[in-house]
């Protein structure tokens, strides 16, 4: 109830400070003074001070299950693990949106502190661009989605959570993709005052170089994590099913990683300055479209249930308003310097960075369109259509194979010119041990068509390439070599492990068994047992292979009494080589059981690899400078 | 001159986007799972809330040409709101209008009915939710229509709104 309070009181407030800072920080822009007012910092403190002890305030109300909140009673439960009483608090609308706000005014405020070497005047404009985006988001929450609004008398129990969202990577998951969507609404107000400040350079791409990092290691992560939820969670046996939801969070990725080489380019060569500006404002653009999408109920998905429609409008106006101010702010401010448009030379670092980017855009329009083509048809031609993995396989899977070319050759290349006589012969002879590789391992497993066959012949030439530079090149850009390197590995374990995954689909009963490849496995018994806020009905499975080795397998299925939801857990053992994955479900009366056994290869690489990418990004962060 | 027309495309392009999506949210998506339509009633019993009696579906389901069942529980907010919609619903003559109580202390179920009024042909008790569950229902407040056939023909989850108080007119018209 205090908690409750307190929490109201201090959004409010927070409210107040944001809407202070917008006359301080105009009267400072205006004045001779060359650095920031104090005061400008203790009010931006202050702002974010109060959202965190709201933030903390709902925290404590979902601790003590305080039914009187309607957020806590719509979305707890006192028989809830406390772990999962905590990340009930953004796993709702109201709460996820507190969050934004906590990190969006947390983000402005180490953007202050970080940037005194930048001017003050862009600086002050990126703090009245962010504070801008900072009260549309105060006025949506108070408005429309009030995480406290309190009723009387107070219920005694709450309606739970979704039992799918009791999970330790999910109760992560939402935070560190909203650090990275946030971390982009930085680089979008900053990209702007820096257009209107005409402060676009290298300078200011050294400087702004940090938040696209940091927004792009968390944005990767994030979705790694939703995908491992994905797999580990859903027991569908696989890790992306390219849902709406998925994709909203993908495509501002392939706009950061654009951006992320751009802005590289920039700071080198001080060119590409058009498509850094435009990569930041679509990268913030794909990500509030993001939330638009999944929290409008627009989208034909499980995640949207029942929703207010006055939400969705909200942010729609509030997110094209965005727009229309940036393409306004870019177009009038914006002018390319005509003198210094330096002729590109093809065979040069820049354009296979260009290139890949142009690749990039091409990847993100394939998602985009989607994602957003079922909604078009259906309100002008009242169909519904879902668009389903396939059409992204046709439409993704062949140009991967330029994508990886240019990303082998590309940082191998000068910047400016190289020629053609000068490549080295290492390059040359990684090509070939690349094909000799593909084509004994092509050998190996049979014929898989044609585009499949280029794909792994290309992503083993990026394979060889990275390892070749890790060890020969002179000047190590290790940031590049380990992400490059992890992605790779990346497009290699999602190759192999669609390829040669095998799956078995057959109804069970108690005692009876079943043979698949070498394999026996035989389902042996059931139990059940009595948990504190779910009823589980463990299956025993045995697999017997060809040299008589047991392994035990024991998939779940769990009966959550709030609100009364069935859910399957998969039992997978992970070894470096492959995933046996079972899961079963109920056909009826408790009798027979439908079983699912797959052996996915290389399912443990798909992660592996992915950090390996991530730490890539990571390393940009300690590396000063790496080549001239 | 070459940017203005950049621009004004751009504009013209986001502001099509715009209407789109806007008309999009109005034909909002709530989504129903489709199982359990057109499915035949399943057979329960229950006792009534006030005379305490015993009473299985086939006593309940009688002597009409519709029914609506409606879920609801004297904790569920949403059902609070739902409250005036059910008393208009009530004067539609040709159904029955039954109320499941879901999870409930009787007399918090009672106190909420004196209080609001009482739209319900009977009230029947679900203590464990098990009929609830049976049912195939998914959260509080939700609604089914049966026919006389005791085939489910419709549902609602949440709330009824204006809207679905319109269309459960038509449909028992």
């Amino acid at each position: 109830m205090l908690a409750h309070q307190i929490g109201y009181y201090s959004l409010i407030l927070g409210f107040f400070f944001s809407i202070l800072i917008i006359p301080v920080s105009i009267k400072n822009f205006s004045n001779k003074n060359k650095v920031i007012n104090n005061k400008v910092f203790s009010i931006s403190f202050f702002q974010f001070f109060f959202v965190l002890v709201s933030f903390s305030g709902l925290i404590l109300s979902f601790v003590n299950s305080d039914f009187g909140n309607e957020t806590v009673f719509n979305n707890s439960h006192t028989t809830k693990p406390l772990l999962y009483k905590i990340s009930g608090t953004w796993g709702n609308h109201e709460g996820s949106l507190l969050l934004w706000l906590l990190v969006l005014t947390l983000f402005i405020f180490i953007f202050l502190i970080k940037s005194n070497s930048q001017p003050k005047k862009y600086r002050i404009l990126t703090l009245l661009f962010q504070q801008v985006i900072i009260i549309g988001f105060f006025l949506f929450l108070l408005k429309t989605s009030n995480p406290f609004n309190y009723f009387f008398p107070v219920p005694k129990e709450g309606l739970g959570l979704n039992p799918i969202l009791q999970d330790p990577a999910l109760a992560i998951h939402p935070p560190i993709l909203y650090l990275g969507y946030v971390g982009s609404s930085i680089i979008f107000s900053s990209s702007l005052a820096a257009v209107v400040e005409k402060h676009i350079s290298n300078v200011w791409a050294k400087h702004i170089k940090f938040w696209i990092f940091v927004s792009w290691i968390f944005l990767t992560f994030g979705i790694m994590l939703g995908s491992i939820w994905a797999y580990y969670e859903l027991g569908w046996g696989g890790f992306w099913f390219w849902d709406p939801v998925e994709n909203v969070s993908l495509m501002p990725w392939f706009c950061l990683t654009a951006l992320l080489h751009c802005i590289l380019v920039l700071e080198k060569k001080s060119m590409l300055s058009s498509w850094t500006i435009i990569l930041s404002i679509a990268t913030f653009m794909l990500s509030m479209s993001g939330t638009f999408l999944v929290r409008s109920g627009i989208l034909n998905s499980v995640h949207t249930f029942a929703n207010d429609p006055e939400r969705g409008i909200f942010i729609l106006i509030f997110l094209f308003i965005l727009i229309l101010f940036s393409l306004v702010i870019f177009f009038v401010f914006h002018k390319e310097n005509d003198q210094k448009i330096v002729k590109i030379n093809w065979l040069s670092k820049e354009a296979s960075i260009l290139f890949n980017n142009w690749f990039l855009m091409y990847f993100l329009s394939v998602v985009l369109i989607g994602t957003v083509y079922p909604i078009f048809l259906e309100v002008l031609s009242s169909k519904k259509i879902s668009v389903g993995p396939p059409f992204y396989y046709k439409l993704i899977i062949p140009f991967l194979i330029p994508f990886l070319f240019f990303m082998s050759i590309g940082p191998n290349l000068n910047w400016i010119k190289s020629e053609i006589k000068k490549i080295k012969i290492q390059i040359v002879l990684s090509f070939a041990v690349s094909l000799l590789i593909s084509f004994v391992i092509l050998n190996q497993i049979g014929f898989v068509g044609l585009i499949n066959s280029i794909l792994i012949l290309v992503t083993f030439y990026l394979f060889f390439i990275t390892i070749k530079d890790f060890f020969l090149k002179k000047f190590k850009n290790y940031s590049q070599i380990f992400s490059h390197f992890g992605f790779s590995l990346l497009i290699l374990s999602i190759l192999f492990n669609s390829i040669l995954s095998s799956e078995k689909i057959i109804n069970l009963k108690v005692g009876e068994e079943f043979s698949f490849r070498e394999e026996t496995i035989i389902f042996e018994s059931i139990e059940s047992i009595k948990n504190k806020n779910y009823k589980s009905i463990v299956g025993n499975f045995k697999i017997k292979d060809k040299q008589n080795n047991f392994l035990q397998l024991k998939p779940e299925l769990r009966i959550y009494n709030q609100p009364v939801m069935i859910t399957s857990e998969a039992d997978i053992k992970t070894t470096l080589y492959y995933d046996k994955f079972l899961v079963m479900n109920l056909v009826k009366d408790y009798e027979y059981f439908n079983v699912r056994y797959q052996v996915k290869p290389f399912m443990i690489w798909i992660w592996i690899s992915t950090v390996i990418l991530v730490i890539g990004g990571f390393l940009s962060l300690f590396q000063r400078s790496y080549e001239k | 001159m070459k940017n203005k027309i950049i621009l004004s495309v751009l504009v013209l392009f986001f502001t099509f986007c715009f209407i789109v999506l806007y008309k999009g949210l109005n034909n909002s998506n709530i989504y129903v799972p489709e199982t359990k339509i057109e499915k035949t009633l399943i057979k329960f019993n229950s006792t009534d809330l006030y005379s305490e009696n015993k009473i299985s579906s086939d006593q309940i389901f009688v002597g009409s040409e519709y029914y609506v069942l409606n879920i609801w529980a004297s904790w569920c907010v949403p059902c609070r709101a739902e409250h005036p919609k059910l008393i208009k619903l009530s004067e539609n003559k040709s159904i029955k209008l039954i109320g499941l109580n879901y999870r409930d202390n009787p007399k918090n179920a009672k106190k909420f009915i004196n209080e609001f009024g009482d739209p319900y042909f009977m009230i029947i008790k679900d203590n464990q939710g098990i009929i609830s569950v049976d049912l195939g229902a998914i959260g509080v407040p939700e609604t089914f229509i049966i026919d006389k056939d005791k085939k489910i023909i419709k549902r609602f989850l949440g709330s009824l709104t204006e809207k679905s108080l319109n269309e459960i007119n038509l449909i028992t018209k």
